[in-house]
């Protein structure tokens, strides 16, 4: 299955009705129908998207007002952004998962990538070896390393320190099987021609493989960028300090301390919302290729 | 699947790799031609530096903080070893003994399979649903995929405060559409009856488009000719989702179902941040379990073992998988 999926055409995400000729004979009613249930799922899945909205619009006793209403009578107010803001705790947040994602993503495309391209370029004794435990490795369930990490982290004083919250974060072996299938398709005649002409290894990798592979690296970034900036239950344990919560686990405690700011919360939650969905609205295609390229061979 | 060539969109080329044409690719990949360094020389002590060098980095993150924890998790799992640094020393199997009689354990793991088994199946069939709906030829692909997958990006925290709120008995948005329906209003995360659908629904509406895209991606690998061969001999739209594009999309669903159990498995976020485990004890995870265990109960030792039985069943399911897609391929 995995095998197969970077050796496949394009995936026809961008293809209109007019590219599918056997759609064309399908009876328009059917189509019709089709968007029309397909319009109201839509509109349900946005639902809690505008009602989280349309409550921080609200003042916090609007908000907390029966029988509930879309409209506010006393009209909306950017109150609850604003309160928030000012806190100075969700920009802090903000720039705390910002950079911990950031070098999460950086450090794991720098050892994944190198470490594929051995596998799949190299002629090394143990490799075969290396790539079969690297797979086996995908089925170790992270919740089950939680307690002896936290062991470590904390013989290693680095509980409290972006460290705690970056080093663990940096394996992911499916990304590392993804990367090296796609390094395997890249034709050898390039690199062998540099080997013949004396390059070295990291020079081919670096000014051959790597530029050939960047829609798969830029998959792969986006993948694991996503991934650590929603993480909550490893941040959540290495870091107490208010000051190094990561956005995610920065909000949790919020919930708690403003139980019942309504409005506030809704505000808080799209405030921390935002981010990834200009992310999506900026690399939509590379995201949903991300999910069928490495979604598909994270089996 | 990758002989059948659909040709690829305008402007949809396959990105920075031009060369090498389609025909040679096959080539490529054949078994046997694993190596191709072998080509050029045979396997010299230089490879074996170069190659090892190439992997110390990953290999250093991957010993020290996968491989050496799972190692000392196990070994703790064997200890009376507490949070308060106490450590009674080797108890060997006696935290494994106390796990399998403690009634929590028993319930947060049935907790855990039961919202795994009332999660995956929407989570599935829900996703197979809205792909093959937008899969029709309808206009607007991106507004279907953004309305749908969007939800997949938020953090947990995010789904949860919202969730949260429109579960809220008095305020919520779930109770005003029942009222106005004439239905008695339900106490959403309070009532042990309702609180793990509860959960579910949210987590449906959270993930369900992650499994949509891989559907979509796979439905729109199945080649057209087999839908216009279908409707040359009269095949309806109906006839045409179940007897291509369903067979079709075989081991994709497989692949999604497994992938999905082994994730539902894991859950704990959404959980966590929504009921706490409660009310009563009746959402609490295996995950939630470990962790008050160990950060709770500090008995790191306990919680280690807690986690290896919950290992033992992940590796368990996975073995089954291993058989089934074997079972498939042969």
């Amino acid at each position: 299955m995995a095998t197969t999926t970077l050796s496949r055409p394009k995936l026809r995400f961008k293809g209109s009705v007019a590219d599918i000729p056997a759609r064309q004979k399908r009876t328009p009613l059917s189509r019709i129908l089709a968007t029309v249930i397909v319009s109201v799922l839509a509109v349900a899945w946005l639902i809690p998207f505008a009602w989280a909205t349309l409550t921080a619009l609200k003042s916090e006793t609007e908000a907390a007002s029966t029988p509930i209403s879309w409209i506010p009578a006393s009209g909306f107010t950017l109150d609850a952004f604003t309160k928030v803001l000012g806190s100075g705790n969700i920009p802090t947040w903000t720039l705390n998962s910002l950079f911990t994602s950031a070098a999460i993503t950086a450090i794991t495309l720098v050892i994944s990538a190198s470490v594929a391209y051995a596998i799949s370029r190299i002629d090394f004794r143990g490799k075969d070896l290396l790539m079969g435990v690297i797979i086996a490795s995908i089925i170790v369930p992270p919740p089950v390393l939680i307690i002896p990490l936290f062991q470590q982290m904390q013989s290693l004083n680095l509980i409290d320190t972006y460290w705690a919250v970056i080093l663990p974060q940096v394996i992911h072996s499916p990304m590392v099987f993804v990367l090296k299938k796609f390094f395997d398709q890249i034709p050898r005649e390039l690199e062998e021609a540099a080997l013949m002409d004396g390059a070295g290894r990291l020079r081919i990798f670096t000014t051959i493989v790597l530029p050939l592979s960047r829609p798969i690296l830029a998959a792969v970034a986006i993948f694991v960028f996503i991934g650590a900036w929603n993480n909550f239950l490893w941040p959540f344990i290495a870091t107490n300090e208010s000051s190094l919560l990561t956005l995610p686990v920065g909000l949790q405690t919020i919930k708690s301390a403003y139980g019942i700011q309504y409005a506030q919360n809704m505000a808080s939650a799209l405030l921390a919302a935002l981010p990834l969905i200009l992310v999506f609205l900026f690399f939509q295609r590379q995201i949903i290729k991300g999910v069928a390229t490495t979604g598909l061979a994270g089996t | 699947m990758s002989t059948v060539r659909i040709p690829a969109p305008t402007g949809e080329s396959a990105p920075g790799l031009s060369e090498p044409a389609p025909a040679a690719l096959p080539a490529k990949t054949s078994p046997g031609q694993r190596s191709g360094a072998r080509l050029v020389r045979p396997r010299s002590r230089r490879d074996n530096i170069h190659g090892w060098a190439f992997s110390a980095p990953f290999l250093a993150f991957f010993l020290i903080f996968l491989v050496w924890p799972m190692i000392s998790g196990a070994y703790m799992s064997l200890t009376g070893k507490s949070l308060t640094g106490a450590n009674s020393g080797f108890i060997g199997l006696a935290n494994y003994a106390e796990a399998f009689g403690d009634s929590d354990m028993w319930r947060s793991l049935g907790n855990t399979l039961y919202f795994t088994l009332i999660s995956t199946v929407p989570l599935v069939v829900i996703a197979l649903a809205l792909a093959a709906l937008v899969n029709m030829g309808l206009p607007a692909q991106w507004l279907w995929r953004l309305s749908f997958f969007s939800p997949f990006l938020l953090a947990s925290t995010v789904i949860s405060l919202f969730f949260a709120w429109m579960y809220n008995p008095e305020l919520g948005l779930f109770n005003d559409v029942l009222v106005k329906l004439g239905i008695p209003p339900v106490a959403w995360l309070n009532d042990p009856a309702v609180a793990m659908w509860a959960v579910v629904i949210a987590t449906v509406w959270w993930t369900v488009g992650f499994n949509f895209l891989l559907y979509l991606a796979a439905l729109q690998n199945i080649p057209q000719q087999h839908y216009e061969a279908a409707s040359i001999d009269g095949a309806g739209g109906w006839r045409q989702f179940f007897s291509i594009s369903l067979p079709q999309l075989g081991p994709t669903t497989v692949m999604i179902a497994i992938l999905q159990i082994l994730a539902s498995l894991k859950v704990f976020d959404q959980i966590y941040q929504m009921t706490e485990g409660g009310p009563g004890g009746t959402t609490r995870s295996i995950v939630q379990y470990i962790f008050e265990a160990g950060f709770t109960g500090y008995r790191l030792g306990y919680s280690a073992a807690i986690s290896y039985i919950f290992f033992g069943l992940i590796l368990l399911i996975a073995l089954v998988q291993v058989f089934i897609t074997r079972k498939r391929s042969v």
